[in-house]
């Protein structure tokens, strides 16, 4: 290096460039992580192969896997966007990682934006892997119209947005091991009281009703009327996933501790 | 005229400094961590923060970075103000912060790549990494580097954008020798440059050996500032030793030097003086020496460290 190497030179690179390069950083971490892995992708195709080939949980009319694939779909969303979220950026704040591109000129914004995109990115591989899977368990989703794959995948997008919402939360307010521990086990009561491989209508009386509107069980049950029965349009559950994204950016950007 | 133009005007005949806080206030729950500290940082300079832990420093430079908003008291960086005008100014300070702040699975190189892909104009990352003695281990994770590697990665982090003023906490801290030489040659090339930089440390030799100007800092405020020169000069007596016959008659050299000077006879045959040593002094007693058949020899003149002048400013021992 020559004399002049250090001349100043400063300035923010574009704003897409910026976040193109964090999603680039954030979707490597995500994946060399092993942990990340065995919560977003090795459970939910243990529980897809498990609950479809044994008779553990009745799931109703029909044949086992078309019951169990939109709701492992949910919790594959479920994984990526809340959990597997919460701990990597409730580590980030710990670490100080926050704190140091706090004083880059990567907005806060395009934070958002970057993480946004890695989760869309690992999520999309999820949905590939676990549909091939579950086609190979003999999966025949309902006929699709143009107005189901929308409805699809507007559940999706709001779903990922109201799990990001609240992990964010979660990763901005408490303790980096606290935010471990609670994320599973929010994961965990989630998986069994959230419609994703128990129907809802199993539980007693009026608490169904009321497990209806967690947002899982929005997700999964929106899903299963577009992928199960057909249907070509899921507005409750839509609005169910749309208060809890509202409620939950709210509380985040309200509480929200950068370190 | 208008008031722009005015005030174009204004800057132009008056450089602004790159640093400028004035009576800056910062308390944690009812605890006083900065208590009106005063800081000039001219463009192009290298300051030392000098002081214990818990002096201050940490925070005055966590809000001159933005994160902190002062409870009183005014601070510009660049001209700008740190919280207000954070994204003009984020893209042109380089930031080292005490904690590395890189995720612990990100590999060394990895984390650099990723810092000048949000600059315009950042440096070759395969340069500087050869530069810092980083290219061995580009590849390693974080939190396997050894803790030297981190501070020259956190180093290398707040460098490769190309910055006009770099933040330095602690840069040396936890350094073995060689990597600290490396360092402070870094920064003298920054300064060459046209870098301005500011650090901290409660390294005495670091201030003296790369800053321009010192403020040394005990208790929030700047108890002393200056060239580490003017620092170490300034007020109190420095010390001159030798060793001759023991028993020398030190009356009659008193005699011959100005008032003011003190001689003692520290153990047979070794002796120290303290006064104003400057080469009239010396000249004096040599000649003295001379007219008394004394063979000085050992003779050693002791300037005063920028430890003695903190001894004598606040009286306590620099806890490192």
């Amino acid at each position: 290096m020559s004399s002049g190497t250090f001349t100043p030179a400063p300035g923010a690179a574009p704003l897409p460039r910026m976040v193109a390069a964090h999603a680039g950083l954030e979707l490597r971490t995500l994946l060399r992580n092993g942990e990340q892995l065995l919560l977003t992708v090795v459970i939910p195709t243990l529980l897809l192969v498990l609950f479809s080939a044994v008779d553990i949980v009745d799931t109703g009319a029909g044949a086992r896997v078309d019951f169990l694939a939109p709701g492992i779909l949910a919790l594959a969303v479920l994984s990526t966007a809340f959990t597997g979220q919460a701990i990597g950026t409730g580590f980030e704040r710990r670490y100080g990682v926050l704190k140091r591109l706090g004083a880059s000129p990567l907005p806060r914004s395009g934070l958002l934006a970057a993480k946004t995109c890695a989760v869309l990115v690992v999520e999309l591989l999820q949905v590939v892997l676990l549909a091939v899977v579950a086609l190979a368990l003999g999966w025949s989703p309902a006929g699709l119209s143009a107005s189901g794959v929308a409805t699809a995948v507007l559940l999706l997008l709001l779903g990922t947005a109201a799990f990001s919402s609240l992990g964010l939360l979660m990763a901005g307010t408490l303790r980096a091991e606290a935010t471990l521990a609670g994320a599973n086990l929010v994961f965990l009561l989630l998986l069994v009281g959230g419609g994703v491989i128990v129907p809802l209508e199993r539980f007693p009386g009026g608490v169904g009703g009321v497990l209806e509107l967690l947002p899982v069980s929005a997700l999964s049950d929106g899903l299963r009327d577009v992928l199960q029965s057909g249907a070509g349009s899921a507005w409750p559950q839509l609005l169910v996933l749309a208060v809890w994204t509202v409620v939950g950016s709210a509380a985040a950007a309200r509480f929200f501790k950068w370190e | 005229m208008s008031l722009l133009r005015l005030h174009r005007m204004q800057s132009s005949a008056a450089p602004e400094a790159a640093v400028d806080v004035a009576g800056l206030v910062k308390r944690y729950a009812g605890k006083t961590a900065v208590d009106g500290l005063d800081l000039k940082v001219a463009r192009g300079s290298v300051t030392a923060f000098l002081g214990p832990n818990g002096a201050g420093k940490t925070t005055t430079i966590e809000t001159c970075e933005g994160y902190r908003a002062p409870d009183a008291g005014r601070v510009r960086v660049l001209g700008l103000d740190p919280r207000q005008d954070a994204a003009a100014l984020r893209p042109r300070v380089g930031v080292m912060l005490q904690s590395g702040g890189v995720y612990p699975t990100a590999r060394a190189e990895e984390s650099l790549r990723h810092m000048a892909s949000l600059h315009a104009n950042p440096l070759d990352v395969g340069e500087l990494v050869a530069l810092l003695g980083l290219d061995t281990c580009g590849r390693t994770p974080y939190r396997r580097l050894s803790g030297g590697q981190q501070q020259r990665l956190a180093l290398a982090l707040a460098l490769v954008g190309r910055p006009e003023l770099v933040f330095l906490d602690e840069p040396t801290a936890g350094l073995d020798p060689q990597a600290r030489r490396a360092t402070w040659d870094l920064v003298r090339r920054l300064r060459t440059d046209g870098v301005t930089v500011v650090l901290t440390t409660h390294a005495m030799d670091e201030a003296e050996e790369l800053a321009d100007r010192v403020s040394i800092v005990d208790d929030g405020r700047v108890i002393a500032e200056g060239t580490p020169e003017e620092l170490c000069r300034g007020g109190a007596e420095n010390t001159l030793r030798f060793a001759g016959r023991p028993g020398l008659d030190l009356e009659s050299l008193l005699k011959a030097l100005p008032d003011g000077s003190a001689a003692v006879e520290l153990s047979p045959g070794s002796y120290r003086l303290t006064g104003t040593v400057d080469p009239q002094l010396l000249a004096t007693v040599t000649s003295w020496c001379a007219q008394n058949g004394v063979l000085a020899d050992r003779i050693a003149v002791e300037r005063r460290t920028l430890e003695d002048v903190f001894l004598e400013l606040t009286g306590k021992e620099l806890r490192p």
